[in-house]
């Protein structure tokens, strides 16, 4: 009964935020709204008892990306210009229409929530289960599969998240320096 | 019982959500995900009481964490940077850039 309660309202909310975001023309407002977004959805994670997933939601999405946009967005400039649609949104409407159709109808092949004859439940879960204390060592059979058996896909998706933050990093910090010098230069030039 | 305090706080929420829709400047928007962040936190360990999994209030205390850390941020960044909504700090910088 909660849980149906809980699920209707946030997806409610979701699909508020959502059309509201599309449609709104303030950036800044934008950001905050994806933070609101973000924070529904680790909820509704965590009403599917996926709280891993649904902290990662909440630590990236509400937390570093509304940071990183905010900061590209006081590094940028307004440039924005209400300016009429210049085209009709028929074909656009109509290929989307049409995208969200078939994704729904793929749906329905999709197995019910906590269904224990699942592919997925039934595929190689059986085997981490059982085996994965007796082969890695590891108690925990989430941190098993991640730094274990797929050791070398984290190591890689470490590298890719180590690389990406670096060049934030140089985009970012570069830019503030440079403005640093020049507000210095100009303070020489005016003495 | 738990009933009414999950109503409760999913109303706060939509109230918090109506806020940060409509709110004119950006400090009612910051306050209202700020707000929304607390929500969430409270709905997250009313779920967990009501469902036994009480491992859940640790994700809860996290959260609690994340919405401070990430308010600060955005505040720091609102306080340093210009966001096009101001016009007083907008016309200090048109001032800067004429000089």
């Amino acid at each position: 009964m909660i849980d149906i309660l809980i699920n209707v309202t946030l997806l409610a909310f979701l699909a508020t935020t959502a059309v509201a975001m599309a449609r709104m023309t303030n950036l800044f407002a934008i950001i905050m709204l994806f933070g609101i977004f973000s924070l529904l959805s680790a909820g509704l994670f965590v009403v599917m008892d996926a709280a891993d997933v649904a902290f990662t939601e909440a630590a990236v999405g509400a937390g570093i990306s509304t940071v990183l946009m905010l900061a590209t967005l006081a590094l940028t400039k307004d440039h924005q210009e209400k300016r009429p649609l210049g085209h009709r949104p028929w074909l656009p409407l109509g290929v989307v229409t049409i995208t969200g159709a078939a994704l729904v109808y793929g749906t329905m092949d999709i197995s019910s929530f906590g269904d224990p004859l699942a592919p997925p439940q039934t595929h190689v879960a059986p085997y981490y289960i059982e085996q994965s204390m007796a082969d890695t060592g590891v108690p925990n059979m989430v941190t098993a599969v991640l730094a274990s058996y797929r050791g070398f896909d984290t190591l890689g998706e470490v590298a890719v998240v180590f690389t990406a933050g670096v060049a934030v990093l140089i985009l970012l910090g570069g830019r503030r320096k440079k403005q640093r010098l020049e507000i210095e230069e100009g303070g020489n030039r005016d003495a | 019982m738990y009933i009414a305090v999950t109503i409760a706080i999913l109303v706060t929420m939509g109230l918090a959500l109506a806020r940060a829709l409509m709110g004119p400047t950006v400090y009612d928007r910051i306050a209202a995900v700020n707000m929304f962040g607390t929500k969430t936190v409270l709905l997250i360990a009313v779920f967990a009481l009501f469902s036994g999994r009480t491992d859940l209030l640790d994700i809860a205390l996290v959260y609690a964490l994340i919405n401070f850390i990430g308010v600060i941020a955005v505040l720091r960044l609102v306080e340093h940077g210009d966001f096009h909504s101001n016009p007083e700090s907008r016309a200090k910088q048109d001032k800067q850039g004429s000089e």
